[in-house]
């Protein structure tokens, strides 16, 4: 823990980031996001199992970029985060420093994309066995039956936005739902407004969304929404190639084209 | 109660579908009359949310049509919407929405003969599928369009 905890204290004793996205201790034993600026504050840092949170989604708030430049305490899902979000041309090259907790205790410091992308694992960026087992399991139901699965999955949703406020790719300053002139999704939280809901932030985010699962973990009802951006990012992984997330350069699957693009259904 | 008559939403490109439908047309080709055509520029400027929201307003079944690969007024407007498509079959599948609703097509502005042929075989499938309550069902009663029994 000290070696992250002494390298946080570097950076801002030494002017290279004027703030450390990290991890502190919070209510009922777990972790919560917190923001070091002062040096003398940088035993507040812990890093452990409880920080899964992907911290990038604070990168392009206005409050945290007004700080100055960040150094932000990463896993794996981080590092896809800034690629994907460099990519999309949000990040520059050394906007951000990456931290990466070691397991010896040690911390890896990534100063440009470059060292990023060498630093992702490809490994992770791909469906674990158990993802890949719950996406197979719904797909086997008959189509009946997946729509009474969603529906039964969307009634519970209250429409909070939980999951866009954790989505680091959620980043528009305006959102479609808050578009009212015309309205294309109803507001209240019923269960045509709530599909529609959950298919917009889907399709939004084909091509882009890097598996971090921190939408799912949001939901306070417990809605499996990563499962929605995992389906897209299989057919687009599988269809046009690539995969969100692990180069900063990578041009985004829904703004290219190759005409030989195969589809099974066009007459 | 009357026969189930098929509502079907076609969204069509003015340069190539819409210029074929008129063919059709003037061809004095009889098709099905179930089908109400919306015109767009392009297949390219088709959001996916017309389709649900043409689920929503009452439509039984959907057409998407434009101009064949390589024939894009606007060059690369179809690439991209078939890209679009591709994802987005996927997920509505995946959340069991009926695509065996969702027609996509090229039809060109000489199929004239095609467009009425695509018009009668989707009215008819959609015929055999009847009404699409169970999407309706998620419209509350207070804003479910009229005239529809659910």
């Amino acid at each position: 823990m000290t070696g992250l905890q002494d390298a946080a204290r570097d950076l801002l004793q030494s002017g290279e980031a004027a703030v450390v996205i990290g991890f502190g201790g919070g209510s009922a034993g777990g972790a919560r996001p917190l923001m070091v600026r002062d040096p003398t504050s940088v035993g507040d840092l812990i890093f452990d199992d409880r920080c899964v949170h992907n911290l990038a989604v604070y990168l392009l708030k206005p409050e945290v970029k007004s700080l100055g430049k960040p150094a932000i305490v990463g896993t794996q899902a981080v590092l896809r985060s800034i690629l994907q979000l460099a990519s999309e041309q949000q990040v520059k090259d050394r906007d951000v420093i990456a931290l990466i907790p070691e397991a010896d205790g040690g911390v890896r410091r990534l100063e440009t994309l470059g060292e990023i992308e060498g630093a992702v694992s490809k490994p992770d960026a791909v469906l674990s066995p158990e993802e890949q087992n719950c996406l197979d399991e719904i797909a086997s139901l008959s189509r009946e039956e997946r729509w009474r699965f969603w529906q039964e999955e969307f009634s519970r949703c209250l429409k909070c936005y939980a999951c866009r406020a954790a989505c680091p790719m959620c980043y528009c300053s305006q959102c479609i739902v808050e578009v009212n002139q015309p309205q294309w999704i109803p507001v209240p939280a019923h269960p045509l407004g709530n599909m529609g809901w959950h298919l917009v932030r889907a399709m939004h985010l084909a091509g882009r969304c890097v598996n971090c699962g921190e939408c799912a973990r949001a939901c306070p009802v417990d809605i499996p929404l990563n499962l929605l951006n995992q389906v897209i990012e299989k057919e687009v992984a599988e269809q046009f190639g690539g995969k969100a997330g692990l180069s900063a350069t990578a041009s985004y699957a829904l703004s290219t084209f190759t005409t030989d693009d195969k589809d099974t259904f066009i007459r | 109660m009357a026969e189930f008559e098929p509502k079907v939403t076609a969204f069509v490109c003015t340069w190539c579908t819409y210029a074929g439908a008129d063919l059709t047309g003037t061809s004095r080709i009889k098709y099905a009359s179930n089908v109400r055509v919306l015109r767009v520029p392009c297949t390219g400027r088709i959001d996916f949310m017309y389709v649900l929201q043409a689920f929503t307003q009452g439509a039984d079944g959907i057409i998407i049509s434009g101009c064949h690969p390589a024939d894009c007024h606007y060059t690369s407007g179809n690439y991209h919407a078939r890209r679009r498509w591709i994802v987005l079959r996927a997920l509505l599948d995946f959340v069991g929405v009926d695509t065996r609703r969702i027609h996509f097509a090229w039809v060109s502005a000489a199929e004239g003969a095609k467009w009425a042929d695509l018009v009668n075989s989707v009215v008819s499938n959609v015929r055999e599928l009847g009404p699409y309550d169970e999407y309706r069902q998620t419209i509350p009663a207070h804003i479910r369009p009229g005239g529809i029994a659910v």
